[in-house]
């Protein structure tokens, strides 16, 4: 199974390909098209700001390509945020592969901000194996996505939002599979199953 | 629910863990990557590599070994130690380190923090403020804690927040070593006043320490090294401790 993990100016894509190493996966990080569409999965990290990397993603034409995939494509925190139609963070048009604004967490009760943290999946659909309900992943964020037709986990965070998402061959999580101890692996590995 | 942090810290020097580390699982306690992979299976939510080498030379060690303990260990950690710009930084980054923490740099070099927050992002950036009380007023010290500064803890750690660091690592050094408690007071003032996550360190000696920081101080996640480290206080002991007392924790699998 060949993995492309896909290169770009985002933060984590270290952590990602170590978390792969953990459980003997291969991989490859590439900007290279043809090495990402020959790709059996695709994995579309993120740390960092919307509009600076839409911006790289346009610059390096990596939007109508990651649009245009048909194998499983796993986005990974703002990876997922990206695979909306819009962020609230800097008024910035994305993807579109979900048709969700991503929206900015406002506090209630002096939450904190960003949500930072271990916290849980409430709700389980979808590819995400039934034993995760209940079980804690590790979250950095400060936007996130609503809850839609296509939340595969829930979680509670000032108000329930999407941990999990999937349409089509595209599959996303909010939180970070890569730090998130033995739950987190079974996430990754639910993705490599699909 | 978003759960309470639980925090070893691990001193390094020379690419070893120093400051009595006494396991009988572990055939070598000196391997941060050993103690950082144990800790992590026995339920840390995080763990803190302070490198206290003194020699440049030595800290390029420290850099190799956050790459080791990166591809090992599959929770969140930060890194520090005599951090003072963003050359320091991005080797660690890049290594596979998820924070930095900073301190003194911080203090005679605000502008540090707006720099690592912009470069990195606010989650990147710990602030860490070591503070005791002189003349009835909380007041931040460098270098270990030996130096006194103008600096007031509650003032700092607002500008530390409103310059973009992403959390709170404040130490009560009145407190730190003394195993009589947590700075609940202070934290609960931190608390009040932040929007951003504190961890409360030094001052634990039993289990309702981590009770008091949490339910009195407000504090968001808790750290300890000696404790833990001689196992004075097992992991999932103190876990199942705060969550029969009703704090959200995480449980593992």
């Amino acid at each position: 199974m060949k993995i492309a993990v896909i290169k770009y100016n985002a933060g984590n894509i270290r952590s990602v390909a170590f978390a792969l190493e953990r459980l003997q996966v291969e991989y490859t990080i590439t900007d290279h098209p043809e090495e990402i569409q020959q790709a059996d999965k695709v994995i579309f990290p993120g740390v960092g700001e919307a509009s600076t990397t839409m911006r790289y993603l346009k610059d390096n034409r990596l939007d109508d390509l990651i649009r245009s995939l048909k194998q499983p494509v796993l986005g990974i925190c703002l990876g997922m945020q990206l695979m909306c139609k819009h962020s609230e963070e800097n008024d910035t048009p994305c993807l579109g592969i979900f048709d969700e604004t991503v929206r900015l967490f406002v506090p209630q009760h002096h939450e904190k901000v960003p949500h930072m943290g271990w916290n849980s999946l409430t709700t389980i659909n979808d590819w995400l194996p039934s034993e995760l309900k209940d079980q804690f992943v590790y979250f950095v964020h400060s936007f996130y996505v609503p809850i839609s037709a296509h939340t595969s986990a829930q979680t509670d965070y000032i108000q329930a939002f999407s941990s999990a998402m999937r349409k089509d061959n595209f599959y996303a999580v909010q939180f970070h599979p890569e730090k998130s101890g033995p739950v987190g692996e079974k996430v990754i590995q639910a993705f490599l199953q699909q | 629910m978003l759960t309470k942090r639980i925090i070893p810290c691990l001193d390094i020097k020379d690419g070893r863990t120093v400051k009595g580390v006494n396991f009988l699982e572990l055939r070598d306690a000196g391997d941060p990557v050993a103690l950082g992979e144990m800790y992590a299976q026995q339920g840390a939510d995080e763990l803190v590599f302070l490198d206290i080498s003194a020699t440049n030379e030595k800290r390029k060690t420290f850099v190799k070994l956050v790459r080791e303990i990166a591809a090992h260990v599959n929770i969140p950690f930060t890194v520090g130690g005599g951090i003072s710009s963003i050359e320091d930084v991005a080797p660690l980054l890049e290594a596979g380190a998820d924070k930095v923490s900073i301190n003194s740099a911080a203090v005679s070099n605000p502008q540090l923090i707006d720099d690592l927050a912009k470069a990195f992002g606010s989650q990147f950036v710990v602030l860490a403020i070591d503070a005791r009380k002189v003349n009835n007023q909380w007041t931040v010290h460098t270098h270990g804690g030996s130096r006194p500064t103008e600096k007031k803890l509650f003032t700092w750690a607002k500008e530390g927040q409103s310059r973009g660091a992403g959390e709170i690592l404040f130490t009560s050094m009145d407190h730190d070593g003394t195993k009589s408690g947590f700075a609940v007071d202070p934290l609960e003032k931190l608390n009040q006043l932040l929007q951003i996550p504190v961890i409360a360190s030094g001052g634990a000696g039993n289990m309702s320490h981590f009770l008091e920081a949490f339910v009195i101080g407000k504090a968001d996640a808790a750290l300890a090294a000696t404790l833990f480290h001689f196992g004075e206080i097992k992991i999932p002991d103190l876990k199942a401790y705060l969550s029969n007392h009703h704090l959200p924790i995480r449980k593992t699998i």
